[in-house]
């Protein structure tokens, strides 16, 4: 990728985590760790990858995108909002009684969003069922999904891993936002699902290693994807949760926690300051 | 004596017959022989998806497909789709609204011999507490097909009982009229209304034989849907006769008889007596054997509704 374009999205990523943070903090309550970790692969998909249309969110044709880690929305929304979905101001409205910005993704009332989510482990089967829809009806979009790495514990993602190999989901690509944390601690700690490479290889599909704040890796990878014929793509994304925010970076109490008010001015100031350096 | 025909039988042949008409595909978790969706498999080979022993993707992937537009069925025994997958159903299928129609058999205790893990008695409790979810529980092979086009037709998510044991055909398929959430007077009476659905609506009809030898008129009614359930329908029959029996083969705990009290104990409180399983599991053995068991009988109805014309004021 041109050093112009990666600047750009790097610019539109930091953007998508004042996002998060704004909502998290307006709303005293939410994920802000395992959003800053999956902003910047939501950045290239809306950015650069996904064919969307946002003053016709629910198009016929579109890519669809699933985010089976749902607690994860603030950067869904975020990045939606920055896309022009709807606008930038509602963010702070997030979670808030006469809001629809729900806790969770909420497919009825928010445009842009594919698939309602929040229950572990669901997401990715509705992803297989779109893209087995899409084979169905002869169309030609995509389907995206992520999942969280503590997500993999959960045996209906394996079920579904098993579904879209079968039925040769090359239509749908999946990544797997590895931080390395979940609620309780380390996800090697909790309940060890990896190697998660070998597992989904084992299971049918096309694995991808990368650095999930890599923009060039992350482009290379969902190209890839699409060449690949006769099997889904699985992309093992290596990521930092609460990445962006130096206080949140890998910090498994920063999983489901609102900064403070001095601690949100710092996280602004060093967003504003990463894109002062852009 | 009427024809015998599984209402499960009615559901793969509806499905088989529809595929033609409109377009639906079909899900199954390795029971399409016995859910009989191996019927719709054989015409429609490549509408037909086996998601092999996993109903909570199941229902997942039925969700995601219904919204991408289409209009999938998916099937297992009620208790692995009601009961397993309870939560894809709530959070993947209902709360998006997904146009999703769940079509379960082996419910209740008529599966027989396989016994207690096989014979689920929660499951109409359990889908009803799903806002938006429309629920049938088909009484003859005849309504059974009805409610399937009638679950194509209808916008929305939808649940739909059908049963193992080959059971009477009580309607006329030349003349019959099916509306979701419209209970059907069967038979007219003026002491007592027995309200039933599926399997017991048969032994409503008898009980009610029954209980004219007796010099007791009891009014026959079918509620083929139990959500949204025919208030109108129920609340008049209370009115009118004073008292009521419900008839279902399902757990008296929150099931159909539940739902019938809490209608008429807000619009007309008079004596609801609940003809069901009571608060138990099941056990293996023959259909009928087991109907007596657990005091799913004509005999049964009978009872209640002596009881409950004594209860009157
Ligand atoms: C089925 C289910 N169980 C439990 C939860 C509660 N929960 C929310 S987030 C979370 C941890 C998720 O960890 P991970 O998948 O690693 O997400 P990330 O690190 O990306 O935030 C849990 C247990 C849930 N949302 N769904
Ligand atoms: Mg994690």
């Amino acid at each position: 990728m041109d050093s112009v374009a990666r600047r750009e999205l790097q610019k539109t990523a930091a953007n998508v985590r004042l996002g998060i943070l704004e909502e998290v903090f307006n709303a005293s309550s939410g994920h802000p760790g395992g959003s800053l970790s999956i902003a910047d692969i939501i950045t290239y998909l809306y950015f650069a990858e996904m064919n969307v249309r946002p003053d016709e969110p629910d198009w016929d044709d579109r890519d669809r995108f699933v985010l089976s880690k749902g607690h994860t929305c603030p950067a869904l929304y975020a990045a939606l909002a920055e896309k022009g979905f709807f606008p930038k101001e509602d963010l702070k409205t997030f979670r808030h009684i006469d809001s629809y910005l729900q806790g969770h993704p909420d497919k009825k009332h928010i445009p842009g969003i594919d698939m309602s989510s929040g229950s572990l482990g669901q997401g990715i089967s509705a992803a297989c069922g779109m893209a087995l829809a899409g084979k169905l009806q002869n169309k030609s979009y995509r389907v995206y999904t992520a999942l969280g790495d503590g997500e993999s514990q959960e045996g209906q993602v394996w079920e579904a891993a098993m579904f879209a190999a079968h039925y040769k989901l090359d239509n749908l690509c999946a990544v797997l936002d590895f931080n390395g944390l979940q609620i309780d601690g380390a996800v090697t700690e909790v309940m060890n699902p990896t190697p998660l490479d070998d597992k989904f290889r084992a299971f049918g599909w096309h694995v991808i290693v990368i650095d999930g704040h890599d923009f060039d890796q992350i482009e290379a990878a969902y190209n890839e994807a699409k060449t690949v014929k006769g099997q889904p793509t699985l992309i093992l994304a290596k990521t930092v949760k609460g990445k962006g925010v130096s206080y949140m970076e890998n910090k498994a109490g920063w999983h489901g926690k609102a900064p403070n008010a001095d601690e949100y001015a710092q996280g602004v100031a060093e967003l504003n300051a990463y894109i002062e350096t852009l | 004596m009427a024809e015998k025909i599984a209402t499960r039988e009615a559901y793969g042949s509806a499905l088989a017959e529809f595929g033609h008409k409109y377009n639906i595909i079909v899900f199954d978790a390795d029971l399409a022989e016995a859910t009989k969706t191996i019927k719709f498999k054989k015409e429609h080979p490549d509408k037909f998806f086996d998601c092999g022993i996993a109903e909570s993707n199941m229902l997942g992937v039925a969700a995601g497909a219904a919204a991408a537009g289409m209009i999938p069925f998916v099937s297992s025994f009620a208790m692995f789709a009601a009961g397993r997958a309870f939560e894809q159903i709530r959070n993947s299928v209902a709360y998006p609204q997904l146009n999703v129609k769940i079509g379960a058999t082996h419910a209740g205790i008529t599966v027989g011999e396989d016994g207690a893990t096989h014979q689920c008695l929660e499951d109409l409790a359990l889908m009803r507490t799903i806002p938006g979810m429309v629920v049938m529980n088909p009484a003859d092979a005849v309504e059974a097909r009805a409610a399937v086009e009638a679950a194509i037709l209808h916008k929305g998510p939808v649940y739909m009982r059908f049963g193992r044991a080959a059971v009477p055909v009580l309607f006329d398929a030349n003349n019959f009229k099916f509306e979701i959430g419209r209970g059907v007077v069967l038979a007219e009476g003026s002491d007592v209304t027995i309200a039933a659905t599926g399997v017991m609506v048969e032994q409503a009809l008898i009980a009610r034989d029954l209980l004219a030898n007796e010099g007791i008129s009891a009014r026959v009614i079918n509620c083929c849907t139990i959500k949204p359930i025919d208030r109108e329908l129920l609340t008049a029959a209370a009115q009118e006769t004073g008292c009521v029996v419900t008839a279902e083969e399902h757990s008296v705990i929150g099931g159909f008889g539940s739902a019938v009290a809490e209608v008429l104990c807000e619009t007309c409180p008079v004596p609801v007596l609940r003809v069901g399983t009571e608060d138990v599991f099941g056990r293996s053995g023959k259909v009928p054997p087991l109907m007596e068991l657990y005091g799913l009988t004509a005999q049964n109805i009978v009872d209640k509704a002596k009881r409950a014309v004594a209860m009157k004021k």
